[in-house]
């Protein structure tokens, strides 16, 4: 457990899902997260996290593909796929970190360079407490689920 | 009633400086600082949202979902309120514990507090402290350390693995676990999980001891600094159990006053508001407690680390209680009130969390099968932890058709409200007056707040919502400098 040695048997691809589902279109994240997992596709697994923290620099560990995906409140509507560098921000004075930084760190904690790394940037409108995923993201998510599987299924997400 | 600092005399003269460590969705955290044409300091506030939302969010429900639905308050320590609203919903249901139950929340507490306080110190403090609080901002950072420092980023980033995945075998998952429940819980460690925790357990506690010497290094180094740094003068308050060790997880309140003398002992948490009142201040919406028996003006007090070793009169593990000692000794005839001694005494804590594991996990019980219990029904219940940033109160009526009527919540980050607007007047007054504000000045600020590791980081997460900007306005409220941190 203790070791950044990849662990036995670990998925070449890892599509880390970023959100909390109790706060309107923040629940993109988690919500693409189950239909994905429940696809069960042998290279690919599903994590999910409310934010990102430094430890997730270990669950990069073995990985060929790892594709984050986060509810966005300025980005273009439904979804948009981007690559992703490895780049220390300032993220760190909060308790989360950007993917950019968690590739950073996983770059600075193996000495090795980081897997291929993408952001599904699925928009969003609303974040209150409490409410229900809005309808306009709702659709979003359905077509963002339709092009990750397809991409997933192919292999190079 | 106001503190010095809190409020200007003469504030529609005086220009404005907003930091906003986390400006995101419900805008959690900000500090705002007036300061006259000549740079000197009239105000200072630390300004952060409550959780009122979430507790009206919460009535309504069926009680059994709240210790699940209370884990979306917080991405940070939700470990610590699903706890505190099991331990209130045990009260619901009448339950006491079976020894199997205790010892796996417990196991998760310790856990959560492993993995909590490893985040905080490696990654969120130690650029501060190993590389200054003025020093590059480019390198103040978790990937600095990471570069300077490797074997610590390492040890840090894998002391909060181990004790994910504590939370991860007692809880069900890493995150929104389900295995604290009202009357128990839902699982026991299989031996299997048991072995797996074990197998690690040693390597866990020699870095912690390791962590505990290097925090000691840093204070000691720079002493006068970090005794000097936000220190301030205040009440204590923490939980202790029943023999006056440190308890995390259950006990009574124990107040000790700012010379160390006891104000009251073992009271009993179920009347937590017999000792605590809230007062509510115009300017902020974070409510200021403080000790019902001396008053809003000599009442407020600190929690956290800080308080909880030295309000305790020992810790159950030999390692953690040695270094308790010696932290006591430092301190000498007084307690030591210097804010950045939080992080020393944050690293017995985990010292204590890795040893009360590695017991746990060589206690029979907690592979045991007797998991849940229940007694007579009732409609109030309190239950109060330690989280990792101090005492957490949850307090929930449910009426006769299981639904939750009223929920109020008392978190860490509102107890230590008074103390961290003490500690950033302390900063504002000796490093900032009169001064041309810089980056690094303003970073005093942060590593004052961040001394207390307070909550600032809401469970929302949506990219392009996390800048953090410091903005310098005019009397009339006009931007006229801005540095900004985009994640975006």
């Amino acid at each position: 457990m203790l070791t950044l040695a990849p662990a036995v048997g670990v998925r070449p691809i890892l599509v880390l899902a970023i959100g909390n589902p109790s706060r309107g279109d923040d629940a993109l994240g988690p919500l693409l997260a189950e239909k994905i997992a429940a696809l069960e596709l042998s290279d690919v697994e599903v994590q999910c996290a409310y934010q990102l923290q430094v430890e997730n620099a270990l669950d990069l560990i073995g990985r060929r593909e790892v594709v984050f995906v986060d509810a966005t409140a300025s980005g273009p509507a439904p979804y948009a796929f981007s690559p992703l560098q490895a780049l220390a921000d300032e993220s760190f004075t909060t308790h989360a970190l950007s993917p950019g930084t968690v590739l950073d760190c996983y770059r600075r904690l193996t000495g090795a360079p980081s897997p291929r790394a993408q952001v599904l940037a699925i928009r969003g409108y609303a974040f209150e407490l409490g409410a229900p995923l809005g309808a306009e993201a709702a659709a979003h998510l359905d077509a963002a689920v339709t092009e990750l599987r397809s991409r997933l299924v192919d292999g190079t997400p | 009633m106001s503190f010095e600092l809190e409020t200007a005399s003469n504030a529609e003269n005086l220009r404005r400086v907003a930091i906003d460590p986390v400006s995101r969705v419900e805008g959690h955290g900000k500090v705002t600082i007036l300061l006259d044409a000549d740079d000197h300091v009239h105000q200072v506030r630390l300004h952060i949202v409550e959780f009122r939302g979430f507790e009206k969010f919460i009535q309504g429900r069926p009680y059994w979902e709240v210790p699940v639905m209370v884990q979306r308050l917080c991405g940070i320590c939700p470990v610590s309120h699903h706890l505190a609203a099991s331990k209130a919903l045990d009260m619901i249901v009448g339950a006491k514990l079976t020894p199997t139950a205790e010892k796996i929340r417990r196991l998760m507490h310790y856990g959560q507090i492993l993995q909590s306080h490893a985040l905080h110190f490696y990654h969120l403090s130690s650029p501060d402290l190993l590389f200054g609080f003025d020093s590059d901002a480019a390198k103040r950072n978790i990937v600095g350390v990471a570069a300077a420092h490797p074997e610590i980023a390492k040890q840090g980033v894998l002391l909060r693995k181990y004790g994910q995945e504590v939370i991860r075998y007692t809880a069900g998952k890493r995150i929104h676990g389900t295995g604290s429940v009202p009357g128990g819980v839902n699982k026991s460690l299989t031996p299997e999980e048991r072995d797996a925790l074990r197998a690690d357990v040693y390597q866990v506690i020699a870095w912690s001891r390791d962590a505990v010497e290097l925090a000691k290094k840093l204070h000691l180094t720079n002493v006068s600094l970090y005794n000097s740094f936000g220190a301030f003068r205040s009440n204590m308050l923490s939980l202790v159990a029943a023999d006056g060790a440190l308890d995390l997880y259950d006990g009574g309140l124990r107040a000790r006053d700012e010379s160390g003398a006891v104000l009251f002992d073992h009271f009993d948490t179920r009347r937590y508001w017999d000792a605590i009142v809230e007062e509510v201040r115009p300017w902020s919406y974070m409510k200021f407690p403080y000790l019902r028996s001396l008053g809003p003006e000599r009442g407020w007090y600190k929690v956290g680390p800080l308080a909880r070793v030295q309000n305790c009169d020992t810790i159950a593990t030999p390692f953690a209680d040695v270094a308790r000692r010696d932290f006591v000794d430092f301190g000498g005839s007084q307690p030591v009130h210097a804010t950045l001694a939080y992080h020393w005494a944050r690293m017995i804590e985990m010292l204590f969390a890795a040893e009360s594991i590695k017991a746990l996990l060589h206690d029979d019980d907690i592979v045991g099968a007797e998991l849940m219990a229940r007694g007579e029904r009732a409609e109030r219940g309190v239950g109060v932890i330690e989280a990792p940033r101090g005492t957490l109160i949850h307090h929930y009526r449910v009426n006769e058709d299981d639904q939750v009527v009223r929920a109020n919540l008392i978190v860490s980050t509102t107890h230590n409200n008074q103390a961290m607007n003490e500690a950033i007047r302390q900063v504002a007054r000796r490093y900032l007056d009169g001064r041309k504000l810089t980056e690094g000045l303003l970073n005093h600020i942060e590593v004052a707040i961040r001394a207390f590791d307070p909550c600032l980081s809401c469970a929302t997460h949506a990219l392009g919502r996390m800048p953090l900007a410091v903005e310098l306005e005019d009397a009339a409220g006009n931007t006229i400098h801005r540095l900004s941190r985009s994640v975006a």
